[in-house]
């Protein structure tokens, strides 16, 4: 289905000696020598029509001594993408040439692999650690690396399971506390170094000028980690000149829970309850966004009947979460919580219906590799037909009226922030930010996955690159949304929800997988690798959060400070995903 | 004050005359001054993670905290009387969680809602995870659940009421002229672990132990 198919041009004759397939069993793609990187980067995009760099994340095979670093392009115009990996040695330092002149995109990805493997990237214009503080002790994904309440390599733990003598994790770390220090630290010697430090250096120089006899002064303006606008503990740095934002970065990690070191300990179905905690508006989206990853490394169907039920339960999710976006987006321009009291109204009724199928309002994990883990009972059926003819589409009608033409909204939002088609692209951004700068791409219809193929519905998309058609594209998909769910409540097949046993421990064969949905921020993906063992080797998540915010300092710039916070809330983040 | 309200505090054994109810009761100081406090807990607006929405929905339409006088949200920890750290607790946060703290003025409360919150929860062995608020802030009401639902975060903040209730004047610390005005917790800071200034000799009698060759005790 969505597996990156392997290129009718055979790249290793083009480059030869530089680059070959990669034949590992299960792998596939290509593996490119570090010095022809990019070179090759630029063939396959200018020359191949790659222009869209969707992930980008490390792996450590320390087994190969190697380091690697993988990529998943893909066409703007759809279809399936390339993957292409590059390898070096495991040996520090590290050195990989930097994507970033090709795909501006790749900034906070490739940080993010520096920040967690250690792998340098040559020329990358702002080098810094990302979700770890500036000074923090080792590169924590990397294999060798143990955290203070390391127990096993992997679970379930032999302290656990089958006898369950477990002992307190404060108890197993040397420090009584889930600290470490190298041995002969001495915290009295240690002499404090600013983490700050290498932010402001990365800030442009702020200076003061004499501008017709009145002497001025560049102002810094740290927003948040506490900050009511921020939607959680994102931060961001900005240089003001007056209210103008000169320069912006973006710092997070606040809420940086480790899913990917946890989720390689894990076994398979453990990691199906942490996917809730990524996107917490939407677990159901993120589970899907898994089980497809490792349904495809399995080679399994989904039974038919829990197609369409995941189809129901993701659409939901979307048309929660954007009305929930709406309601902050509004909090953010200063309509104090009345539109966000209307959505929390109607995702209310949609939670229920996960509670009642799943048995959590917000953590549902609710799917299984396969199919899903419950059937709807007749009552939720019909609480859902209710929502989906009668009342969702109602509701939505209700937020255009009492909100779009409001002239508050209209000044602030229309022509604003723009982000053109090109940047749109060239930064990864993806989802409704994409799709509101004039790019139709929507993986529901360019790489289907599911039964999307079989519904009707439009790809909403507006030309302006503007926050007011980053607004109203929310409502146009909350529209296909419904429509989509109207054809899914109708067709839902009778028969089993699940193609597998349910099982706790599944056999998933050596090999790498990358799954991807349309989740309500953008595309969420997982990049699973397996070693045939009983816990993913390598478990990244491509979150539409982190990549989306790559562009936040190109919309800000030249903008008003107030308009930073509503360009931030129209972007949607969330810390969950964004800092995993 | 509508009748209830003084109905309410009016002490039990002490009998109002007919003529008088509503306009009077008879009651203990500490009853007034903790019934103000009780009915008007502004929280901080502050979320961490997952369980921040539960707040959200607590605060909104169907569950309305405001019932109980909880529904001021204060952006500013100088305005709030409680902090819910709603969510896990990371080590680059904590540094800002307790300057957080130490700005609120007293009376201050600290309810930890959510499993990671109370001691880690699903994240607890993660490398940039705080196992639990309590390392380093006083709590009053833990609320259990991943994430506690809306009345889970009511019946906790109700809990705190009932904490509030039992205080009294004479012996509360922001009151009592001996001690400090305001409970402050020194700022942990961020090297190459997170550094608890209070465990500084303990962390360097630990890692000057392991540093001794042949280190015996370094499979600890």
């Amino acid at each position: 289905m969505a597996t990156p198919a392997t290129e009718t041009l055979d790249l290793a004759v083009k480059f030869p000696g530089a680059v070959r397939a990669d034949t590992r069993p299960g792998f596939s793609g290509w593996v490119v020598a570090p010095e022809k990187l990019l070179e090759f980067a630029a063939f396959v995009r200018d020359e191949l029509g790659y222009d869209y760099l969707v992930n980008l994340c490390g792996v450590d095979n320390l087994p190969e001594g190697q380091m690697e670093v993988v990529y998943n392009v893909y066409k703007t115009t759809g279809g399936p993408g390339l993957i292409f990996k590059t390898q070096a040695a495991r040996v520090d330092p590290i050195e990989i040439p930097s994507l970033v002149s090709i795909w501006p995109g790749a900034e906070l990805q490739e940080r993010e692999a520096w920040d967690m493997y250690g792998i340098r990237f040559s020329d990358h214009p702002d080098l810094r650690r990302i979700l770890m503080w500036e000074g923090f002790a080792g590169f924590p994904l990397r294999k060798d690396w143990k955290e203070a309440f390391h127990d096993e390599e992997i679970k379930p733990y032999k302290s656990r399971w089958p006898d369950g003598k477990h002992t307190y994790a404060e108890k197993r770390s040397a420090y009584g506390d889930n600290i470490n220090f190298e041995p002969g630290f001495d915290p009295e010697k240690w002499v404090p170094t600013d983490p700050e430090e290498a932010l402001y250096a990365a800030l442009k120089k702020y200076k003061s000028e004499e501008k017709d006899g009145i002497k001025t002064d560049h102002i810094i303006v740290n927003m948040g980690p506490q900050h009511p606008s921020t939607h959680g503990v994102f931060r961001a740095v900005v240089i003001l000149d007056g209210e103008t934002v000169l320069s912006l970065k973006p710092v997070m990690g606040y809420l940086h829970r480790n899913h990917e070191k946890i989720g390689e300990r894990n076994t398979f179905l453990h990691n199906m309850p942490y996917t809730d905690r990524l996107d917490y508006f939407n677990s159901m989206t993120n589970n899907w966004g898994y089980s497809m990853a490792v349904e495809k490394l399995m080679g399994i169907q989904v039974a038919e009947r829990a197609e369409y039920i995941r189809v129901i339960m993701s659409e939901l999710s979307r048309i929660q979460n954007h009305m929930i976006l709406i309601g902050m987006l509004l909090n953010d321009l200063g309509a104090y919580f009345t539109p966000a009291l209307y959505a929390f109204e109607e995702r209310e009724l949609i939670l229920d219906i996960f509670e009642a199928v799943s048995g959590s309002r917000m953590m549902c994990n609710y799917f299984r590799f396969g199919g899903v883990v419950r059937d709807i009972d007749e009552t939720s059926l019909r609480k859902i037909k209710d929502l989906v003819f009668d009342r969702l589409p109602r509701k939505i009608e209700e937020f255009d009226r009492l909100l779009t033409e409001n002239e508050i909204i209209v000044s602030r939002l229309k022509g604003q922030a723009i982000l053109t088609s090109e940047d749109a692209i060239a930064y990864s951004m993806s989802g409704p930010m994409l799709r509101a700068a004039g790019v139709p791409y929507d993986i529901r219809r360019a790489d289907p996955y599911g039964v999307y193929d079989r519904f009707d519905f439009d790809v909403a998309v507006r030309h302006n690159c503007d926050m007011m058609d980053r607004y109203l594209i929310r409502l146009d998909e909350m529209h296909q949304s419904v429509r989509i769910l109207e054809q899914a409540v109708r067709q839902l097949p009778e028969g089993p929800i699940s193609s597998q046993k349910p099982s706790y421990q599944i056999k998933v064969p050596a090999g790498e997988a990358y799954g991807r949905v349309e989740g309500p921020k953008g595309e969420l993906g997982f990049y699973v690798v397996s070693n045939g063992k009983a816990n993913p080797w390598r478990y990244h998540v491509r979150t539409p959060s982190f990549v989306n915010l790559t562009a936040l300092e190109k919309m800000c710039v030249g903008t008003k400070i107030a308009d930073f916070v509503a360009i931030l809330g129209s972007i949607d983040i969330v810390l969950g995903e964004l800092d995993r | 004050m509508k009748d209830e309200d003084l109905r309410d505090l009016n002490l039990p054994g002490y009998e109002i005359p007919p003529e008088l109810a509503g306009q009077l009761a008879i009651t203990t100081l500490d009853r007034v001054y903790n019934f103000g406090r009780r009915s008007s807990i502004w929280p901080m607006m502050f979320g961490l993670a997952c369980c921040a929405i539960e707040m959200i929905c607590a605060q909104a339409g169907r569950y309305d905290m405001a019932r109980f006088g909880m529904e001021v949200m204060r952006p500013s920890p100088r305005q709030s009387d409680v902090m819910i750290v709603a969510g896990t607790v990371t080590k680059k946060m904590m540094p800002a969680i307790v300057r957080l703290y130490n700005q609120m003025a007293e009376p201050k409360y600290v309810v930890a809602m959510g499993a990671c919150a109370s001691g880690g929860g699903p994240f607890k062995e993660g490398y940039n995870v705080v196992a639990g608020i309590d390392k380093y802030l006083p709590v009053d009401v833990y609320i259990p659940g991943c994430p506690p639902t809306p009345q889970a975060l009511v019946a906790g903040m109700i809990k705190l009421q009932e904490k509030i209730d039992k205080q009294s004047i004479k012996h509360v610390r922001w009151y009592d002229g001996k001690k400090e005005d305001s409970v402050a917790v020194a700022i942990p800071y961020l090297g190459p672990d997170l550094i608890d200034p209070r465990r500084i000799p303990e962390i360097k009698a630990k890692s000057m132990e392991l540093a001794q060759p042949p280190a015996p005790a370094a499979e600890a």
